[in-house]
């Protein structure tokens, strides 16, 4: 099926734009933010039900895999959708091209970063000595 | 470039009317940036802080309990809340529902003083001595 038949809106948009990727940047944004939705809800829904939130109950909540798990995801799909949402103010008002790639270089490296250090001390909680 | 700037310009933000939807809409951005930059900053430097020791958490959390760092994590809770409902909003509009005017106008309402509720619930259950 040739792209002008396809049935729905987004169909038609899927593989174009310049750089052959925007549909899925949009869906990509759409779809983190629905895990976001329930990651997010586990969050609070966990602080709220921890008895006390001092570093000895936090912490013993994220070494558990029920705690771990999930927070671990967390990081991971709020960084992809922070960096495709920041993205798009950043295409909306940068409009020269050369810092546009200045800027999302910058920011995707920020994510990229901001996610290590989070996972890092994740892995450090999970599987460090107990304190 | 020169041309592009030369051309008429559609009236922008300072000739219209405010409405709810139009507030609604700006504070997904703000909220969403807000969220990106401090919302994931924070919650590395909290991650860290619980893998590093007891010196390093006592830092965040004597930090964390300051007025200016009640007044950034109550920010934060308001924006999360507020980027969540609008975006579910989106995700209705995103299907093609909900652009009447009044159903629009409700729901970009029903955002604003959603987010409010949850924020002031959630705050008053960690400050209240409810815990």
């Amino acid at each position: 099926m040739s792209r002008g038949e396809s049935a729905t809106p987004l169909g038609r948009v899927r593989g174009l734009g310049s750089a052959h990727h925007g549909g899925e940047h949009w869906l990509t944004e759409r779809v983190t933010s629905i895990a976001l939705l329930f990651l997010g809800t586990w969050l609070i829904a966990s602080l709220l039900l921890l008895p006390k939130l001092d570093q000895g109950t936090l912490t013993e909540w994220l070494r558990a895999p029920s705690g771990a798990i999930p927070m671990a995801l967390l990081v991971i799909v709020g960084c992809r959708h922070a960096l495709d949402g920041v993205k798009v103010v950043v295409d909306d008002y940068v409009h020269e091209e050369g810092s546009r790639f200045v800027w999302n270089t910058l920011l995707l490296f920020l994510a990229v970063a901001a996610g290590a250090i989070a996972l890092f001390a994740l892995a450090r909680i999970a599987f460090g000595a107990t304190a | 470039m020169a041309d592009a700037r030369s051309r008429p310009l559609s009236p922008h933000l300072t000739i219209w009317r405010w409405g709810p939807h139009m507030l609604v809409s700006i504070l997904h951005r703000v909220t969403g940036v807000g969220l990106s930059f401090v919302g994931l900053g924070i919650l590395a430097w909290w991650l860290y802080a619980l893998s590093a020791g007891t010196d390093a958490y006592a830092t965040f959390s004597k930090l964390a309990a300051s007025p200016i760092g009640l007044v950034v994590l109550i920010g934060l809770t308001w924006a999360f809340f507020q980027h969540l409902l609008s975006g579910i909003r989106h995700l209705a509009m995103d299907s093609g529902a909900a652009f009447e005017l009044g159903i629009n106008k409700t729901f970009a309402i029903l955002t604003i003083v959603g987010s409010v509720v949850l924020t002031a619930a959630l705050w008053f259950y960690f400050l209240g001595g409810v815990k």
